[in-house]
């Protein structure tokens, strides 16, 4: 009594259009460099899978050789635009009918590959077995589907945030994702296609079929079909979601004129589905039989899935096959069984690529050469379509738009990402302060937001290249493609999951990419960190003659003033390109006088009292006066006090953000000049490491692996985290199980607003966590 | 210490089916009989000399239980059914009847109890004495089972489920009964753990039961009774309408251990217009019944797992008549445990909600 395949597609080819209304080289995208191909052809969807590299440019920074330096010019580092060659997996979904039209493009545009077969699975796979052969050359191998839905189940579960979400029609957000779980296993995975199959999932490679049951979406489809004289799944939905099932169904209140009470069974509850359609002297409605049919057959497997739940103590239940995909209706239908079946012990829970799982699975069991479960993968917003992309009943407009196909592109990561190990909760860790998809007012805010800062990025990216004539163009392109992603978040801010100010920077730095910016700011970062350095001398010395006192004060506002350069806040970067001698002391000038809108100040002073920390891990913000005047002299105080200190920046440029290349550089510059930051380096007391991120904003959940290592060796029991984009829209909530700093200067005044402060308000937030007293008060308590 | 006043009846309105069963005392004495007033005799005459009422009432003569001895008296006990929607013809004629003169209490349950209740007062001057249907259904399946079916077993359960040609009933009794699981199948289907004759919760339900076999056979056939739907459903064939495992796979799925002989989508076929089209009235009622026993028997196995009960006894009216389903729902039980579980029925299927109304009745204080 099971189900694994998808279904018989001659019932739902016959309205299709053949043409494709997208240029297909938007579609496939790096099909000249694809390696490896995978199929999965279910009863109405194909989805095809690739591999590819992709090259794009990347920014770099190498420092001038010595000798030549002079001569060169008077910068301190020189900054290449270089060729990387990154992988990405594609993936492509597009209706039956254009599977030919698919495979002769394909044909057409393979050139580098020598891939031999293509991995193959969904029921519709043996049926067009000899038309792929027969167009691509490749040889069809066919995979076992429920093996191959299950790999790509843990594959997006494992890589991409937010996969998965509760659905709640009336609720604010229909969406609600979930952060993602540092161990996934084990789940449930109730997959209904035609039948229902019932898995269990416990690890990688171990997963057993525990149960299910033949009334599926092909009971719904066909029963459907004999009843209300409907040919198409989708119509049947429709006709459901306007019906009424009590007129057929037979209720509780049916039987008993009312509830039964010492059952506690409400009136309400069916008690016999097309119990009333027992009679031959009454007609029915399709719309009516439709949605009790609908009824009947969600509630039948929630119970089943609650069943199976409770016997395998599992709490994780996903639901996937094509009833389920994109059909906010069965969602809503299966999540209100779920609830009353387990009265909220269980939730149903659903995945944002849920009809790719097959594909996925399918080229990975292709790829297991390559090891793709060793790398970290990452959603390319720029190249992804984004949820309920072509679902007709949410976006009609869309759909005619783009034809009918969706993509999803992920991007292997050069670095293994993982959990901070300081996170107190890695399972609850929520990342991000505001969600936008729940919050309207504040999305609309920022979307705006960034709309009206896009011709600001646009101007800089074109800045970026003046050498390159074709700059304005493409740079025309990324406006475009990032104007239509902000259009596209405003109907559907649950795209990509849960909108926050970070996936719109994110989304903004993968379109920038896209078109070949990879750092506009790197020139003006170079010129920052450049004054900044010649000044770096001077601000020491001025700090060095404070009393201790003095000086523990003028090292945080140092940082706080620092922080005010920021290219990526609207207020600030108004007043930079206007007035360039902006200086830090008209810096702190601006900053808000004490007590600060957050202020523990006070306790961090009592704090420094006591005995110094063992290891500090500091995650930067920007370049120029903000890490050089700001950062550096508050962590050689650190170094001083006999702290050691981890120095986390971004793997990869984002907005004027110092990365991780550009600091190597200049700590060697500033240890060239600065015997205690020299000492630190020598004696590897102070260390640089990459937080394998690229940016603006802080996931302490998709950390470099190597920083990981290093906090968890040098016992790190301090972290401080600066900078609006770390600290404010990421962070600010974030609980760590050793003591902590915040701190970030508030650039936009919408913000500050919500916060209860104003432009240039600070957040100063010290918090040692619960139930562990800090080192430092440890040591003032008398004994 | 005089017995209960006749008549003695006790009374299960369901969604679908009114259950009633009747005690005609057979150890009448000569001054009783002159005692007897009129309408009691003529209700006794009524029912005990037809085998059906109006166009609708069936009395399964087949079930009576005769020189049963209840309360001190003797009698034979018998089962009449109706369909709930001829219930405002039935209060008419208690009306008729005069029934409000004797001197008896009408023990009804089932959820019609509350929902007649009204019109029994108004229209017939009847003031019902409601009881909880698992309450009553318990019981009367405990008493049953108990005295036995005129000298013959109550409860039978299949030998070799697995094998269609060697399957046979078989009967046995339900010595030392408890735990059990007690699966109704009415209209509706209700699945109860009992621990003892007072001990018992009920695990789960489910709205797929005879009501919606009967009311998805009558959109789809057009037939109008139960028993129509089922001689449909005996001659059809479900492998036309459901889609199997080897349907899809060609033989079986070897990766999950499942035959190809299972069903993967019920009404799996019927995805396709062609086979929409050529399919049989009988055909899609086999489908129908072999669809809701299926299903009844997953949730009724999950449950038993769940609730560590080995033993799962299937009651109801959806069972009458219904081998089909019987021997479906032992395979089933059998095949999908592995031989741990078992199923067992009990011949008066859907009789003993009323059985254990009436049973209420004669416990109930002495008479004023």
């Amino acid at each position: 009594m099971a189900e694994f395949v998808r279904l018989d597609s001659s019932t739902s080819r016959h309205t299709m259009d053949k043409s494709i209304t997208l240029p297909p080289d938007e579609i496939f995208r790096n099909l000249e460099n694809a390696k490896r191909f995978a199929i999965d052809i279910g009863g109405s969807l194909t989805k095809l899978a690739y591999y590819s590299t992709v090259q794009h440019k990347v920014a770099k920074v190498r420092s001038f050789d010595k000798a030549t330096k002079e001569a060169a010019s008077d910068k301190l580092y020189e900054i290449s635009v270089q060729e990387e060659v990154t992988a990405r997996l594609h993936f492509i979904k597009f209706e039956n009918a254009y599977i030919e039209t698919c495979l002769d493009f394909i044909k057409d545009h393979l050139v580098n590959t020598e891939t031999k077969v293509i991995k193959a699975t969904g029921g519709g796979a043996h049926k067009f077995k000899e038309l792929i052969e027969r167009k691509l050359g490749l040889k069809v191998d066919k995979e076992d589907e429920m093996t191959c839905l299950i790999k790509g189940c843990n594959f997006v579960l494992r890589n991409i945030p937010h996969e998965a979400f509760v659905y709640a029609k009336h609720a604010d957000s229909e969406f609600r994702f979930q952060t993602t779980q540092p161990d996934i296993f084990p789940y449930l995975l109730v997959n209904i296609g035609s039948g229902v199959s019932i898995v269990k999932v416990e690890s990688e490679d171990k997963f057993e079929r525990i149960g299910g049951s033949s009334i599926g979406g092909g009971t719904f489809w066909g029963l459907g079909a004999l009843l209300t004289k409907t040919k198409r799944f989708d119509e049947l939905l429709q006709l459901a979601s306007k019906g009424q099932h009590t007129s057929v169904d037979m209720l509780v209140k049916d039987i008993y004129g009312g509830s039964y009470g010492s059952l506690g069974l409400t009136g309400d509850l069916i008690a016999s589905s097309f119990g009333k359609s027992a009679t031959a002297d009454k007609e029915f409605s399709k719309e009516d039989m439709a949605k009790s049919l609908l009824h009947m057959i969600s509630n039948d497997i929630g119970q089943l899935a609650c069943l199976y739940a409770k016997l395998h103590n599992l709490s994780r239940v996903y639901f996937g096959g094509f009833f389920i995909r994109g059909h906010p209706v069965t969602m809503h239908t299966i999540t209100y069984s779920i609830n009353f079946f387990t009265k909220g012990e269980v939730q149903a829970l659903f995945l944002r690529h849920e009809g790719y799982l097959g594909a996925i699975g399918a080229f990975l069991k292709g790829a297991e050469e390559d090891n793709p479960n060793q790398y970290s993968w990452g959603e390319n917003y720029a190249g992804s379509s984004g949820l309920m992309s072509v679902s007709p009943d949410m976006n009609p407009m869309q759909r005619a738009r783009s034809g009918t196909f969706d993509m999803l592109e992920m991007d292997r990561l050069e670095r293994q990402l993982v959990n901070l190990p300081l996170l107190q909760d890695p399972s609850s860790y929520i990342p991000d302060t505001m969600d936008l998809t729940e919050d309207a007012l504040a999305r609309e805010y920022w979307l705006y937001c960034f709309e009206e800062a896009l011709d600001g990025v646009v101007k800089r990216a074109v800045a970026s290249q003046p050498d390159m004539p074709e700059a304005a163009e493409r740079a025309e392109k990324f406006r475009q493609k990032y104007r239509h992603k902000l259009q596209t978040l405003r109907h559907q801010p649950f795209a990509y999951g849960s909108l926050t100010v970070r996936s719109l920077l994110d989304t903004r730095e993968h379109c920038l990419n896209e078109f070949n910016f990879p750092d506009p700011y790197s020139k003006i970062k170079q010129n920052e960190n450049d004054i900044a350095l010649k000044y770096y001398q001077k601000a020491v010395k001025s700090l060095e003659e404070l009393s201790w006192e003095e000086r523990q004060f003028a090292l945080v506002r140092g940082v706080l003033a620092g922080n005010v350069f920021d290219w990526g806040a609207k207020a600030v970067s108004d007043v930079l390109e206007s007035d360039p001698e902006f200086g830090f002391e008209q810096a702190k000038r601006q900053l808000e006088e004490r007590p600060w809108l957050v202020d523990s100040y006070d306790q961090w002073l009592e704090r420094l009292r006591g005995p110094p920390h063992k290891c500090a891990l500091f995650f930067v913000d920007n370049s120029g006066v903000d890490i050089i005047l700001g950062v550096i002299p508050f962590v050689r105080e650190l170094l001083s006090r006999g702290t050691e200190v981890v120095l986390a920046s971004n793997s990869g440029p984002a907005l004027n953000d110092v990365t991780n290349g550009e600091l190597q550089i200049l700590t060697e510059r500033i240890a060239a000049m600065d015997p205690v930051i020299q000492a630190g380096l020598r004696e590897d007391r102070l260390t640089l490491v990459q937080s394998g991120s690229s940016s603006p904003c802080l996931d302490l959940s998709r950390l470099d692996k190597v920083l990981a290592q290093v906090v968890r060796e040098r016992q790190t029991d301090l972290v401080i985290i600066e900078g609006m984009g770390r600290a404010i829209h990421t962070n600010y909530y974030a609980m760590l199980s050793c003591e902590s700093l915040k701190m970030a200067v508030i650039k936009n005044s919408w913000l500050a607003d919500r916060l209860g402060g104003k432009l240039f308000s600070v957040v100063f937030k010290y918090e040692v966590p619960a139930g562990k007293p800090s080192q430092g008060s440890a040591a003032v308590t008398p004994s | 210490n005089k017995s209960k006043s006749f008549p003695w009846f006790g009374m299960d309105i369901g969604g679908t089916l009114v259950k009633l069963v009747y005690f005609e005392p057979v150890d009448i004495t000569a001054e009783e009989e002159q005692e007897e007033v009129e309408n009691l005799k003529s209700i006794r005459r009524y029912l005990t000399s037809n085998v059906a009422y109006g166009k609708t009432g069936v009395r399964d003569v087949h079930l009576e239980l005769r020189n049963l001895t209840m309360c001190g008296r003797t009698g034979n006990l018998h089962f009449i059914r109706f369909p709930t929607q001829a219930m405002p013809r039935f209060i008419q004629m208690g009306h008729d009847k005069n029934f409000s003169s004797l001197h008896t209490t009408l023990c009804a349950t089932g959820g019609g109890a509350y929902k007649f209740e009204n019109d029994f007062r108004t229209m017939a001057d009847l003031e019902l004495l409601k009881l909880d249907e698992l309450d009553c259904l318990i019981r009367g399946l405990l008493y049953v089972d108990r005295v036995g079916f005129n000298g013959h077993p109550e409860c039978y359960y299949f030998q070799n489920p697995s094998d269609t040609q060697s399957c046979v009933k078989k009967p046995c009794t339900l010595e030392d009964p408890f735990p059990m699981l007690l699966v109704n199948i009415g209209s509706g289907v209700s699945i109860l753990a009992v621990y003892s004759e007072n001990n018992y919760k009920r695990v789960t339900g489910t709205s797929l039961g005879g009501g919606t076999f009967l009311g998805l056979c009558c959109l789809l056939t057009g037939c109008e009774t139960f028993e129509e739907a089922l001689e449909m459903a005996s001659k059809g064939d479900s492998t036309n309408v459901d889609k199997l495992v080897k349907d899809i796979y060609g033989g079986d799925y070897e990766r999950f251990g499942l035959q190809g002989s299972a069903v993967a989508s019920s009404f799996g076929h019927m995805m396709s217009k062609e086979k929409r089209d050529s399919i049989s009235k009988e055909d899609l009622a086999r489908a129908t019944l072999v669809t809701i026993t299926n299903n009844i028997g997953s949730i009724a196995r999950m449950c038993a797992v769940n609730e560590k009960i080995e033993r799962v006894v299937f009651v109801g009216n959806f069972l009458r008549i219904n081998t089909v389903s019987t021997k479906l729902l032992a395979y089933a039980m059998d095949f999908w445990s592995k031989g741990q579980l078992r199923a067992l029925f009990l011949e008066h299927e859907g009789y003993f909600g009323a059985v254990g109304a009436l049973m209420e009745l004669l416990k109930t204080t002495e008479d004023p």
